[in-house]
């Protein structure tokens, strides 16, 4: 039931850079897609596609070692950005 | 669009140094006690704090259903600031949220029977992760209305829960550096929080992950609904204006000729993209919503089709409107279908952009070929 919600795969911006991580599991705990586990002291990228780019394990990764394009999956601002206008969704 | 900057960008100063110096005399202002969910004051060392009441009124209800369906959904807010909640005292959790008033609800309801003090960020009337992600339920808020209600002075502990989905916007470690209060990040859901709290303030995993059920997608239905029928009613009067100035009869009765069809198929794409969609999101085949919106209009488009032909069986159909409308009726829910991307839980705006691109040209393509053979079915056959 769960891989039900997987989005389109290979498109997401989520880096993660292993030579600095510090292994602290943030990046786990605030992740709401469970793509992000802490294996052997390192965060590793267990499920990349399912990231929607929330930008969460970025904001709060201690050491920067997560590099996201952060935005709202959300159609009404894609086009302004297109267009580049200002105005977001919601 | 950029990556988060990993540090604020407007200049706190720390909360110690700002009580040292005693700047917080007069900037304390607690939320008005005029909203219909106060129910009294609560003695704090910072002053009188206004107490919410638990449970939630007919009123309350009232406004979230409206809400829902996209009346007043903007102006549906909780003045900011510090609350209580029950009885607490200054060893009481504190818990913040947004104050979109559907989540002050759901929040002093899923804590009913408990004392504790609420933190509504301001973020302008939009609930915690929306404004997460523009940055409004953020760390300068957060760092505001710590300083401002006196949170240090009202509780002796240094722990604030905050909802797992303001994390992206919210850094943890600057509000630590900043006011001195840990983060401690809680479920994804309200209703999780009374586990939580008896779990020692930990969450397990499913707690951590954010669903997307029948019931939620429902619950958003409404509004896309709602905004998008306006759109549709535009174009209905639009084909009917158009089937009326064709045809040999008067206006009104050929309006009616293809108008009729027209009404029902614009319906159609309503339904198929903003209910449909919603409700058969994990069945409708495709991992793009443009392409779940396509198959949505498809199937609402069949039964329509299928209805026309049962109840009016002698008012006929030319083939050419048949396809016309298919094509329409298919660009139309894809559309929409494609626009509840952003009520959707797991999209990424990488994703939609990438589906945007390829989709947008077919829709069009579609829109614009189904229209021609509309007008000449109109105009020219016949």
């Amino acid at each position: 039931m769960a891989d039900y919600f997987q989005y389109i795969d290979n498109v997401v911006s989520l880096k993660l850079n292993p030579e600095i991580c510090i292994g602290c599991g943030i990046c786990e705990l605030v992740c709401p897609h469970g793509v992000l586990t802490v294996t052997g002291g390192k965060a590793v990228l267990v499920a990349r596609d399912r990231c929607m780019e929330c930008s969460a394990c970025a904001r709060n990764c201690p050491v920067g070692a997560l590099e996201v394009a952060a935005g709202e999956g959300c159609v009404r601002a894609i086009i302004n950005e297109l267009l580049g206008r200002e105005g977001d969704c919601c | 669009m950029k990556i988060p900057p990993p540090r604020v960008k407007k200049e706190l100063v720390p909360l110690a140094v700002v009580m040292a110096e005693a700047k917080l005399d007069g900037i304390c202002k607690p939320p008005s006690s005029e909203q219909c969910f106060v129910v009294g004051q609560t003695v704090s060392a910072a002053g009188l704090v206004p107490t919410a009441r638990s449970s939630l009124t007919a009123q309350d209800k009232r406004g979230s259903y409206l809400a829902r369906w996209n009346i007043g959904r903007m102006s549906f807010i909780v003045d900011p600031g510090l609350y209580a909640l029950g009885a607490p005292d200054s060893s009481s959790v504190v818990v913040v949220t947004a104050n979109y008033k559907m989540s002050f609800d759901q929040l002093r309801a899923a804590l009913a029977g408990r004392d504790c003090w609420i933190l509504v960020l301001d973020t302008k009337g939009i609930n915690v992760w929306c404004a997460a992600g523009k940055g409004t339920f953020g760390t300068v808020e957060l760092y505001d209305r710590v300083v401002e209600s006196r949170l240090a002075e009202v509780v002796t502990h240094r722990k604030i829960i905050i909802p797992q989905l303001g994390a992206p916007g919210v850094n943890g470690l600057d509000i630590k550096k900043y006011t001195g209060f840990q983060v401690v990040w809680g479920p994804v859901l309200a209703a999780d929080l009374p586990a939580f709290l008896d779990n020692g303030m930990v969450a397990d995993a499913a707690m951590r992950r954010k669903s997307f059920p029948l019931a939620e997608r429902l619950a958003l239905a409404p509004v896309e609904f709602v905004q998008a029928s306006g759109k549709i009613f535009l174009l209905i009067l639009f084909f009917l204006l158009l089937s009326g100035l064709g045809g040999k009869n008067i206006f009104w009765a050929a309006a009616l000729e293809m108008g009729f069809f027209a009404v029902l198929a614009l319906l159609a794409a309503l339904i198929g993209g903003t209910v449909l969609v919603p409700v058969l999101l994990p069945w409708l085949s495709g991992r793009a919503f443009s392409v779940k919106g396509m198959w949505a209009g498809l199937l609402s488009y069949l039964v329509v089709v299928a209805i026309y032909l049962f109840v009016w069986p002698d008012r006929g159909m030319g083939r050419v409107e048949i396809v016309a409308w298919l094509l329409m009726v298919t660009a139309i829910s894809s559309w929409l279908g494609m626009n509840f991307t952003g009520a959707s839980t797991y999209t990424s705006r990488s994703g939609v952009r990438h589906e945007m691109l390829r989709a947008i040209p077919i829709q069009v393509a579609a829109g614009v070929t189904g229209f021609c053979c509309w007008l000449a079915a109109r105009f020219w056959i016949s």
